[in-house]
């Protein structure tokens, strides 16, 4: 006889090692194993977060897949689970189940322009690839990063698209929806930024992460600057009860979202996210 | 649970008491025996100690958003045709106990699993019933993360099939190319032959177990005149279904995620979920999570869900599917096409469950042959 299948659906206790808050709701923590070990995982996966007694959700890992001693988790506190988890503090334990999920493609962008289009809390899921990205920059021609937010208040990971953008080998361009305060900067959806190119798109991959609707636009934007849609991918979001492809609720069309995506290939789904209520 | 067929075995023909010894050699080797019987005017699979606990002169009379049990004077112990509930009832359970855990002083412990349940011997399986076993067993099993309780109760599962002596009045197996006769993924087939004088069970094995518990019940060969009364029995429900499903319909619905049926078909869906409870493949599950009064001890529960429900799409901001054909049309395009692409196969074994369960009787056949109609 075989051996035990593993039970995928038992959570693995991790201590939280530090907590940030990024933004009035969104925040940042660092967990490790529990029982000790080491955490690996790629750029663009994602982990089931369990808080005791309240609930399980999916949510990306938005930290260095280089640095397998700590896993890096940012959240929104939206709903009951997300909200529970904002709540528990350093030396707390969470359960985790992962890494689930297809990649960004960051090796077979080797050789290509590198352009990351983020929304708001997408920028997150796209962290991981943009620091795997820097950690073999001589990989790459251009590396850009367009960003967009609702505020300049909403601006995710602040300091470091600052110290991004101080770099001599990336160029880093933010915009927001509405100014507030002192904002000067670019005003408007981040497709205005895409549009204004600063990338070969004949030699570019481009990775979009951030609301479905933004993500089409962006697609198209890429589109029509001269980016082929092989070379675009973005990352889906639908309700997941597993995150292994047990639960059905992620499906959209022939795909599980959770182990066929969430990155998936933009002319693999350009149909599909054509098609409302899917 | 067996493989695929071996070679041709000796078919034995069992009286009412060797079924009955069939039942107890299954009990003796430890297996919680669950076949058909009778509650709430309906068949029911749940567990049987002797062939005394079989509907015997019982029939279904099955229809669109319809189903009476009627006495058949022959004394069929197995004159119905499906149950409401499939055997997906007892490999994947409607609640699974997926975990409990404790809060410790380092945060939270989890609890030893409870050990597996008894082994189950399935008497009165139909060929539409072993093929959605089978598809569910893909379901479950073959990907990077398969479900390890569905793989163990399968596979520690006695399978004793029953060939349908009648079709049901919704059933379609014929053309999902499921049934009517039942060729593989058995341990023991039995053919009931009723009426005419004469009462018995053709019986033959499927598998090594299935050979070693008929040798044990003493019964004789069969006569070569029931042998081919049986084969003639099954070719008539072949040809007696008043459905089939077209054979190109994994396309047409594939090509038509537009179109007016949609809109017509939700007039009447009332999006109540009951085909997704009775459909012996559907296998989406939510989870429910729960602590004790104190909070010191929480539980995570699996529970079968249905893609009708609006929560079931939910991610932050609002549901996915919020309008009734949307959730119509996901529940049949996955069943009869994007399943080609997930699984291999149809996720449709033709048993008209939905059909007859629909409590406005919308027939899965007739809906894909409206589309289908629109092409041509």
């Amino acid at each position: 006889m075989t051996a035990p299948i593993p039970d995928p659906m038992l959570p693995r206790p991790f201590r939280i090692e530090k907590v940030r808050r990024d933004l009035s709701d969104t925040f940042t923590m660092e967990l490790v194993p529990a029982e000790g070990g080491e955490f690996t995982f790629a750029a663009g996966q994602f982990n089931m977060l369990y808080v005791f007694g309240v609930g399980e959700v999916p949510i990306s890992i938005s930290g260095d897949p280089g640095d397998r001693s700590v896993l890096v988790h940012t959240t929104r506190a939206v709903g009951a689970v997300t909200k529970a988890l904002d709540a528990l503090k350093a030396g707390e334990v969470v359960g985790v189940r992962g890494p689930y999920g297809t990649p960004w493609p960051v090796e077979a962008a080797f050789g290509h322009d590198l352009v990351f289009v983020a929304g708001g809390v997408g920028l997150a899921p796209l962290r991981p690839a943009i620091y795997q990205a820097m950690a073999n920059r001589e990989r790459f021609g251009r590396v850009v990063v367009f960003y967009g937010a609702r505020t300049p208040e909403d601006i995710l990971f602040k300091r470091e698209l600052e110290r991004w953008r101080g770099r001599f080998d990336m160029s880093v361009h933010v915009t927001v929806d509405r100014a507030t305060g002192k904002w000067s900067g670019n005003v408007g959806v981040v497709t205005n930024l895409v549009a204004k190119g600063g990338f070969d798109p004949s030699a570019t991959m481009a990775f979009v992460c951030g609301p479905e609707v933004m993500m089409r636009y962006s697609a198209a934007a890429l589109e029509k600057r001269g980016v082929a849609r092989p070379s675009i991918y973005m990352s889906m979001e639908r309700n997941m009860k597993c995150g292994c492809g047990l639960c059905g609720h992620c499906q959209w069309g022939p795909h599980f979202v959770c182990k066929d995506g969430p990155v998936f290939r933009y002319d693999r789904i350009a149909d599909l996210l054509s098609i409302r209520e899917l | 649970m067996p493989g695929v067929d071996g070679p041709k075995t000796t078919t034995f023909a069992l009286d009412k008491a060797g079924l009955d010894r069939l039942i107890a050699a299954l009990r003796r080797r430890g297996y919680r025996v669950i076949g058909p019987s009778v509650a709430d005017d309906a068949v029911v699979y749940g567990d049987v100690a002797s062939a005394a606990d079989l509907p015997a002169g019982l029939g279904d009379e099955q229809a669109g958003g319809r189903y009476r049990l009627r006495r058949r004077d022959d004394g069929a112990l197995f004159g119905y045709t499906v149950a409401p509930q499939g055997w997906k009832r007892h490999l994947y359970p409607p609640r699974q106990k997926l975990f409990a855990a404790r809060r410790s002083a380092a945060g939270f412990e989890m609890l030893p699993p409870e050990p597996p349940a008894a082994p189950m011997a399935f008497l009165g399986v139909r060929a539409c019933e072993v093929a959605a076993i089978a598809i569910q067993a893909r379901v479950f099993g073959d990907k990077a993360y398969p479900d390890p309780g569905y793989g163990q109760r399968l596979a520690a599962a006695f399978v004793v099939a029953v060939e349908c002596a009648q079709a049901g009045g919704t059933c379609f197996c014929a053309s999902m190319g499921s049934g009517p006769a039942v060729s593989g993924g058995f341990d023991v087939k039995l053919v009931e032959l009723a009426g005419s004088g004469r009462h018995l069970f053709l019986a033959s094995a499927g598998s090594p177990a299935g050979t070693d518990l008929l040798a044990e019940l003493d019964a004789p060969e069969a006569a070569p005149g029931d042998v081919a009364e049986a084969e003639r029995q099954v070719a008539v429900v072949a040809g007696a279904m008043g459905r089939t499903m077209a054979a190109e319909t994994a396309r047409t619905l594939g090509e038509h995620a537009e179109h007016p049926r949609w809109d017509e078909v939700a007039k009447r869906c009332l999006t109540c979920g009951n085909c997704t409870m009775v459909c012996p493949t559907c296998f989406c599950t939510t989870v429910e999570d729960s602590t004790d009064l104190k909070g010191e001890h929480a539980e995570r529960w699996r529970k079968w869900d249905s893609c009708f429900t609006v929560d079931f799409s939910y991610i932050h901001g609002g549901s996915v599917r919020t309008e009734g054909r949307s959730r119509y049309r996901q529940w049949i395009t996955h069943k009869l096409s994007s399943w080609h692409a997930q699984f291999g196969s149809s996720g449709c074994v033709g048993c008209g469950r939905c059909i007859t369960w629909c409590p406005v009787g919308i027939d899965i056949t007739e809906e894909v042959a409206a589309i289908q109609a629109s092409r041509k």
